[in-house]
Parts: C-alpha cells; structure tokens; sequence
C-alpha cells in the first residue's frame, strides 16, 4: 500500500474517532458511535499491517491475540461497581505501550549517538516519560480502588523533596537524551524514575479524589500517544492522542470544580491531613433521630416527590438493584421519583449513572445535580443512600469547613430527609456532617441494601 | 518535504485537534461521563499503530524484539477491552419504559 493511501486511511479512522465522541453526546446514539470508533480502529490496523516492509511474524499474531484475550475477558467479566478499576487498568496498558514504543523507536533509530533529530528526541522523551507516569500511576489507582492497598492517602516525611527531586533527575535525563548524549542507559534511566514517580504521585491520593486522578491519568495516557505520534510522524496518533487529551483535561477541571477545590490540592495536598489543622470549623450539636424501615415505608408512600441521593456507599452495598426495585414501587404507588446525580460521586465521573443504568433505572431519571437542586424545597422525602460530603451543609454554610464552597445537593432544603448509613462513622473526609442532626433529618442505621429490601417489604405490607 | 517542514504541518494539526477535542467533548453530558472516559480509553488504543510497526520490524536484536511483543500484548489489551467495556456500559442506558400507571388512579 503507498503512503498516500495508508495516510488516507488513517484519516478515515480520525475521522471515525470524532464522530464516535461526537456522537456520545446522547445516549440514543452512543452506543452507535462507539462501534463508528471501533470500525475506525480495524481499518487503522489492517493499514498498518499493511505497511511496506511490516514483518508479521509471531510477535504481533501472540502479542494481539494474548492482549485482546485479557481485554476482552476483562471487560466482559468486571462488575460494573468496578468499572473505575478497569477504567484505570485500561488506561494504564495504553500509557505503558505508548512508553514501549517509544523506547525501542529510540533504539531503532538512534543506535549510534547523535543521529536524532531534536524534536524527535523531544518526542521519544515525553512519550516515555508519560507514558511510564501514566501506565505506574493507573496500575496504584487501580489497586487503591480494588482495594489491594489502603484507600486512606499514604503519606510518608519529606514526600514533596523526594517528589522534587525524583521530577529534577527524570527531567535532566530527558535533557541529555535530547541534546544530543543519546545512549541507551540515559533513556531507561528516564523511564524507571518515571515509573517511580508515577508510583509516587499516586500514592498519597485518597479513594474519594479517584475521579480526579483517572481522568488527569486518562490526560497523560493521551498525550504519549500524540507525543508517539509526533516521534513516528503519524497524524492518526497525533490527533487521537490529542482528543483524549483534551477529554481527560477537560473532565479533571470538571471534578477539580466540583469539589472546589484546585487540581494542585487534590495531587499535592494528602487532602487527609487538612482536617487537623482546620480546628475552627463549627462543632456539630444536637441528637440524631433514628428510625426503622416501617417508619420510611410509611413516609416514602405518602409522598408526591421523593429524590434519591446515590453516593459510593451505594455501591459498596451494591444496593442498585434494590434500589430501583423501590423507585419502581413508589411509581406504581404514584409517588415521582428522581435521582439526584452529584458529579463527584463515586469514585470516577458518571459512576453513579453507570451503576443505576445497569440496575435499569431509566436515564431520564438521573438528574444532574444544577437541574435537580432548586427542586428540593418542593420535593417531601429526600432519600441519601450512602452518601455523605456532597449533602453536608457545611460546604454552604461554614466557612471553616474543609469542604466550604464545594457545590452540594441542597438536601437540607427538602421537607424530609432519611440518610442510610452504616454507622456514625464519617465519611472519607473526615467530617462531621451538620444534616444529620437536622430536625428534619432520620437516620436509617444498616447496610443500605438490607434496609432498602426491609422498606421495599414494609412498602407492600402497608 | 524537509524534516522541520513536515514538523509544523503536525504541529498546525495537533492545534486544531485540540481545538477539535474541547469543542466534542464539551458536549457530552455528565450521564455519559463514564463511557466517555472508557471510550477515549479505547481511542488511545491507537498506540497499538506504534505497537505494530515495532513488532513488526523486519530482524529485531533482542530488546527491540521483547519490547515490540509486550507492547503489543498491553496495545491489544487496551483496544479489545475498551471498545468492549465501553459497549457493555452504553448498551445499559435506556429510556423510561411506558409508564404503568395508566391502570392506576391515585394512591
């Protein structure tokens, strides 16, 4: 095939990968634009096998076929409650081939010192580098989220001078590579300190700033493929690089926002030790009110607008299904209900909305959370299933709070609220929770979906 | 076209290409979050073009050979489970069914 026709081609699938992104704008036609995407995909490798001079040998036939058996065994078998995991791994591999490539492109080309050209050095550095921060930094997040290591942020002395210092050696090896000291050595040296880092980076990041961090890793994962792509002069990784990029770019600052607080505090800041040093937050008086599942059954079908609040808890209990299970009996019942969706949620964006669409609540059921908020002083039961900072008050009313300023679902406004909960125990953040001893507020103690199976039973007793 | 040449011609593409993502993905809904993220996932897979042409050279010494390999395992790995994981989730995300209250009046 010459080149003019394999360039054609790939721009066939850039343009199959923009229309599988546009068309994710509705769910009606999303599932359509992936396959678009997929197609694009096939076409890009049957080009590349293609390719004069490709020698297919053994090498791709096994490498393809034992990677697309984990992908595809992978993504068949993950229960949904893991999908951030997966979302992780997935990113990881990409990262970690994006630094390979670059790595024995290196060694192609540049067998002798001195013979790259400096942006094609600039190139090889960056995808190496990324890549390795990328595939070390999803492979940590996925065992935090998988719950392999402690999902509290690991801290140790001295973690920023060894960050810094771990940043300045990759960098100056990076340096050398490119001005023109093009041994191998200096090369594998950048990639182990970035697999380090990446190592390191990810670390002391809490569970509950996950969504944050998949999608800055989701960022990285995109620029090596475009830094690849300008080191292989190939525009299809370029552009496709480019777009996920610009996805996972624009989706960390989305979370950044929605948790208030700023990209630098969420990556630096071991957000678990800000709670000891914010001694003048208001202490929480009052009792709390708890009660049974009958008592909820009773106020759930008397009510004429219920919203439920999904929040990780949820799916730890995995608790979705049952869940739906209620909102489909209140309906019958002629009670609306809703789902109030807050963007930080879970532990990556769009997690609940995944989790309740697989338990078959209907997407237009799923209310984002500037939508639904200035209906709560209408709505008679607000029902929050293990969900805690993103319906605390403080974030609005208290300026000492850790969480002041992060935008919540005013649960608080509505007539009547029932929080399920484990225990008292505070969340991941660490704080006290002021909606708990709201007079309007009932606590529901157990694991959320006993409780919601004992209202559901409660329900159809009445 | 001379090498430098050739470079800002990448460079003018991965401008608009940026240009191009923000505008996309902007907008795609919060609901579609997740698969958004698992679908650039997948997209990102392209790196298996890197992944062939290392694999696929023609008398490889021995690290080009092993690296050329265990990056197309992680390459494929990225593409099948991407697209695949990405489907699974959007193959969930329905409409409301007809409602069944019209049987019903009231409470």
């Amino acid at each position: 095939m010459s080149q003019t026709t394999s360039n054609l081609l790939y721009l066939v699938t850039i343009i199959c990968f923009v229309l599988a992104l546009r068309f994710l704008s509705s769910p009606a036609t999303a599932r359509r634009g992936n396959w678009i995407g997929a197609a694009g995909m096939v076409i890009a490798i049957a080009v590349t096998l293609a390719h004069h001079g490709l020698h297919v040998g053994w090498r791709i036939p096994v490498g393809g076929a034992i990677g697309a058996a984990f992908g595809a065994v992978g993504a068949r078998k993950v229960k949904m409650t893991a999908m951030p995991q997966m979302v992780a791994l997935f990113n990881g591999v990409g990262g970690g081939a994006a630094a390979l490539v670059s790595l024995a492109e290196f060694h192609i080309l540049a067998p002798a010192p001195g013979r790259l050209h400096t942006d094609v050095g600039i190139s090889i550095v960056l995808s190496a580098l990324i890549g390795s921060v990328s595939f070390a930094g999803s492979l940590i997040a996925f065992a935090k989220l998988q719950e392999l290591i402690g999902g509290r942020p690991i801290t140790y002395p001295a973690q920023q001078v060894v960050n810094l210092i771990l940043i300045a050696a990759v960098a100056a090896a990076g340096i050398t590579v490119v001005v023109g000291y093009e041994h191998q050595w200096v090369l594998v040296t950048l990639l182990v300190g970035a697999l380090i880092f990446g190592v390191l980076f990810v670390l002391p990041i809490g569970g509950a700033d996950m969504p944050v961090v998949i999608s800055l890793l989701n960022a990285f994962t995109g620029l090596a493929a475009s830094a690849t792509g300008f080191e292989l002069g190939s525009n299809v990784l370029i552009v496709s690089g480019a777009l996920v990029g610009a996805s996972g770019t624009l989706l960390t600052l989305l979370m950044g926002r929605a948790m208030n607080r700023s990209i630098g505090n969420v990556l630096f800041g071991a957000f678990g030790q800000v709670q000891a040093g914010a001694g003048t937050s208001a202490a929480i008086e009052g009792t709390v009110r708890s009660v049974n599942p009958e008592d909820v059954a009773i106020m759930l079908s008397y009510a004429q607008r219920v919203v439920i609040v999904p929040g990780y808890g949820m799916a730890v209990a995995q608790a979705q299904h049952a869940v739906r299970e209620l909102a489909d009996l209140l309906e019958e019942k002629g009670v609306q209900v809703e789902f109030a969706i807050h963007p930080v949620a879970g532990r990556m964006p769009g997690h609940m909305n995944v989790l309740l669409a697989e338990a078959n609540v209907p997407y237009t059921a799923l209310k984002e959370m500037d939508e639904i908020n200035p209906d709560f002083p209408q709505t008679d039961v607000v029902l929050v299933i293990g969900a805690n900072d993103v319906v605390n008050p403080a974030a609005r009313n208290d300026p000492g709070s850790p969480i002041y300023g992060m935008p919540i679902l005013n649960v608080d406004q509505a007539k009547q609220i029932v929080v399920s909960k484990r225990s008292m125990a505070t969340g991941f953040a660490g704080i006290d929770n002021p909606l708990f001893v709201d007079p309007k507020t009932a606590m529901l103690f157990g694991d959320a979906k006993a409780s919601v199976m004992k209202i559901i039973a409660d329900i159809k007793a009445l | 076209m001379s090498h430098y040449a050739q470079l800002v011609v990448e460079l003018t593409i991965l401008a608009l290409a940026i240009f191009l993502g923000v505008e996309v993905i902007s907008k795609v809904p919060a609901l579609l979050h997740t698969p958004l993220m698992s679908g650039t996932n997948a997209i990102h897979g392209i790196v298996i073009v890197g992944a062939l042409l290392i694999a696929g050279f023609a008398r490889p010494d021995l690290l080009t050979g092993w690296v050329g390999f265990v990056a197309m395992i992680l390459a494929a790995a990225n593409v099948v489970g991407g697209f695949v994981v990405t489907d699974r989730m959007l193959e969930m995300f329905k409409k409301r069914e007809p409602p069944k209250r019209d049987q019903k009046e009231g409470k």
